[in-house]
């Protein structure tokens, strides 16, 4: 007995399909900016002259990194409410892809850092400028585009481990797959088409997110 | 005014540390409103040190530093008011790659002095004409040769409203073909009657704009006498291997 | 009756963490035997090879490990095997691997400069003895750290076996979580058994990472 390819089935889905991949790259952007900011306050913590607070952030950033993204979801949507912080499942999942996005974005931000010659802050001081404008306006830039191509694949992780947000029923794309699938039976069809959506969606993303960094990152260089 | 009357700086049994390493052994140095000075010894002598210490970019264990009657707080609470009208160029000329020239000249008025953007543009405008380089105002650092670089890096400083400028080898991370353009500016603000101290080789310069010669070596003043004094009988023995050595290679 | 979550409950968890294990060694072995033909292939003279290598790495890390977990498991049985949990989540999670690693022992291929190529052609080596003897071993020593790190990654990854209901750490977790209404303290002990797991790796990867740095 062969089995049938058939994937007519889904053409009736493709506005639940379109509503998760919408719905994806939204929650992923988010993450995106909120673990980036994040990461940054992190990167300045961890810079930081007080010990304790360097050493708050190494931990944070340390146990988030060694630790399955799916464990950090459950953790925040069902183990948290223990302590009174309820959330439902898309606030859960944008907080969890947060979260996990700024412990990445953290070490990546921190090589940028450190890639920055100490020249560069020492013009800064002799000019005598504070460190927070040294940091806002001299360090910032060069320091994101030196590690501009790691923050953009870290980025496009973060956005194909929103799949993993199904695990609480948050609705995107992954979601939308499960739910096609238990109504049609056509799961190998309905996994293969999710799949080529993410791989769309994951070239766009790389594409959209090297144009913001020629835009906003990029300066002429030898 | 009290202020006028105190030297633009004096350096009193100033002594530093780097770990075990003595980088600086006791040294006393008064420099007077509108003096120049060059100062040189051989490499590791502690010279970059040395001016560092009198905007605070390094730290000193001992002795104490004034800038214009005004001591540098041992917490470096006032190093920023210090160095805001103690400008400094570095050999490397440490220019803010992702800023146009006029970018690198706008940013530290308009965030410290607090002007207005137009007036930023025009002040350092201003000072990019004095370098010569108006022309080039809009572009980025990677687009500038090494002199041009350099003299950004003057007009940088400049846009401050520097009493006392501080140079750090300006020249020696140049070609020998831009050297001259880097050097005639300094020249041209030496007469302007700026306070300046400037650690350099080279001997033609100190023998045209300075008023005092002072010869480094091992951390400690050897020597501080005018040029021609300097030039023709160093009292050392150390200055005069030195002299020897920088003007036969 | 309600449990709490106390030391068999624990023990439960640090059962399901043997198969996080033994799943982890066992697609990252095959995932490595696959990923170096991966990345050979990536590198090699042939153009359609390397075109399929690029085609081939750009699907695994492109598209979500999760998706690759479920289309391997409806697959299977599409290639008339048996439709068996471990069976599926072993080989997606090897398929993912040689993605990554495939991808990652590419670069560790090309930092090797031309010249030792060159060199052991010029002493009369063939393609496989070049290779085997001069290029892989220095570009295994360039890419070790990050093999390390991928690893790390695949350890956290065994963790999605638990939604095709396979019992590793996080599955035996969702599991003790449900019988003692505790998930605050289940998931914080399934986290830490992950992090013992998953930290020594990261320091070493950390470690080899300087180590090379140094050596230039
Ligand atoms: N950040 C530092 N940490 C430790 N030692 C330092 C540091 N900076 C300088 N030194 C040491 O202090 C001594 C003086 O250095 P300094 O840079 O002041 O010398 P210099 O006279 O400017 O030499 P050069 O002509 O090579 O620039 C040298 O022995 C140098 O190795
Ligand atoms: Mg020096």
């Amino acid at each position: 007995m062969t089995y049938q390819f058939d994937f007519s089935p889904l053409l009736t889905y493709w506005p639940e399909l379109a509503a998760g991949m919408v719905q994806t790259l939204r929650i992923s952007c988010i993450a995106m900016v909120a673990g980036l900011v994040l990461g940054i306050a992190l990167t300045a913590l961890r810079m930081s002259p007080s010990r304790p607070l360097r050493w708050l952030a190494v931990s944070y950033i340390e146990l988030v990194r060694n630790t399955p993204f799916l464990v950090q979801i459950f953790f925040i949507f069902f183990g948290l409410p223990a302590l009174g912080l309820r959330f439902d499942a898309t606030q859960a999942a944008v907080l969890a892809m947060s979260l996990n996005c700024s412990a990445y974005a953290a070490e990546i931000v921190r090589g940028g850092v450190q890639a920055v010659p100490k020249g560069q802050v020492e013009a800064g001081r002799a000019l005598g400028l504070g460190t927070a404008d040294i940091y806002r306006f001299i360090v910032f830039r060069p320091a994101i585009r030196a590690i501009y191509p790691s923050l953009c694949s870290q980025f496009v992780l973060l956005m194909l481990n929103s799949s993993l947000v199904a695990a609480i029923s948050a609705e995107e794309l992954t979601y939308a797959a499960q739910m096609i699938d238990n109504r049609t039976f056509r799961s190998f069809e309905i996994f293969a088409v999710v799949g080529l959506l993410y791989l769309a969606l994951s070239q766009c993303l790389s594409l959209v997110l090297a144009a913001i960094g020629r835009a906003y990152f990029s300066y002429p260089s030898k | 005014m009290e202020q006028s009357a105190a030297p633009a700086i004096r350096l009193e049994h100033v002594s530093k540390w780097f770990g075990k390493l003595k980088v600086l052994q006791d040294v006393d140095l008064t420099v007077n409103r509108g003096e120049h000075i060059v100062l040189c010894g051989p490499s590791g002598s502690g010279k970059s040190t040395l001016i560092r210490c009198i905007n605070r970019i390094e730290e000193v264990q001992e002795g104490r530093i004034l800038v214009d009657g005004v001591e540098l707080r041992g917490d470096g609470r006032n190093a920023e008011d210090i160095r805001r009208h103690v400008g400094m160029v570095f050999q490397q000329f440490n220019l803010f790659p992702h800023m146009t020239a006029l970018e690198n000249c706008m940013l530290a008025p308009r965030r410290i002095h607090r002007i207005g953007k137009d007036e930023a543009r025009a002040r350092a405008m201003g000072h990019l004409e004095r370098v010569h380089l108006a022309d080039h105002a809009q572009k980025y650092p990677a687009q500038l040769s090494g002199g041009q670089q350099q003299r950004v890096a003057i007009a940088r400083a400049l846009c401050m409203n520097p009493d006392i400028l501080l140079f750090d080898e300006p020249t020696s991370a140049l070609d020998p073909e831009m050297v001259k353009e880097v050097l005639d500016t300094m020249v041209e603000l030496a007469d302007a009657g700026i306070t300046m101290i400037c650690v350099t080789h080279e001997m033609g310069f100190a023998r045209a704009v300075a008023h005092r010669v002072i010869f480094m070596d091992r951390g400690e003043i050897l020597e501080s006498a005018p040029p021609e004094e300097f030039f023709s009988a160093p009292r050392h023995e150390r200055a005069r291997t030195f002299l020897g050595q920088i003007l036969n290679h | 009756m309600i449990r709490e979550f106390g030391f068999p409950e624990l023990l439960f968890v640090l059962e399901g963490a043997r198969w996080t294990i033994l799943l982890s060694a066992l697609a990252f072995v095959c995932g490595g035997a696959l990923g170096l033909a991966v990345a050979l292939a990536r590198t090699a003279r042939s153009r359609a090879l390397r075109w399929g290598a690029t085609v081939y790495i750009q699907i695994f890390q492109g598209t979500p490990l999760l998706i690759q977990l479920f289309f391997v498991f409806f697959g299977l049985p599409l290639l008339g095997l048996q439709l068996n949990v471990w069976l599926a989540v072993t080989i997606g999670l090897a398929l993912h691997a040689s993605g990554y690693l495939g991808e990652i022992w590419r670069g560790g291929i090309q930092a090797v400069p031309a010249g030792q190529v060159e060199a052991a052609r010029a002493l009369g080596l063939g393609y496989r003895s070049a290779m085997i003897d001069v290029v892989l071993p220095q570009a295994l020593r360039i890419s070790l750290p990050a093999t390390v790190g991928f690893l790390v990654n695949l350890v956290k990854g065994t963790a999605l076996a638990a939604l095709l209901g396979l019992t590793e750490a996080t599955r035996a977790g969702q599991l003790m979580s449900n019988i003692t209404f505790e998930p605050l303290r289940v998931y914080s002990a399934v986290g830490l058994v992950y992090f013992a797991i998953c930290l020594p790796l990261t320091l070493w990867s950390a470690r080899l990472e300087r180590r090379l740095l140094r050596r230039g």
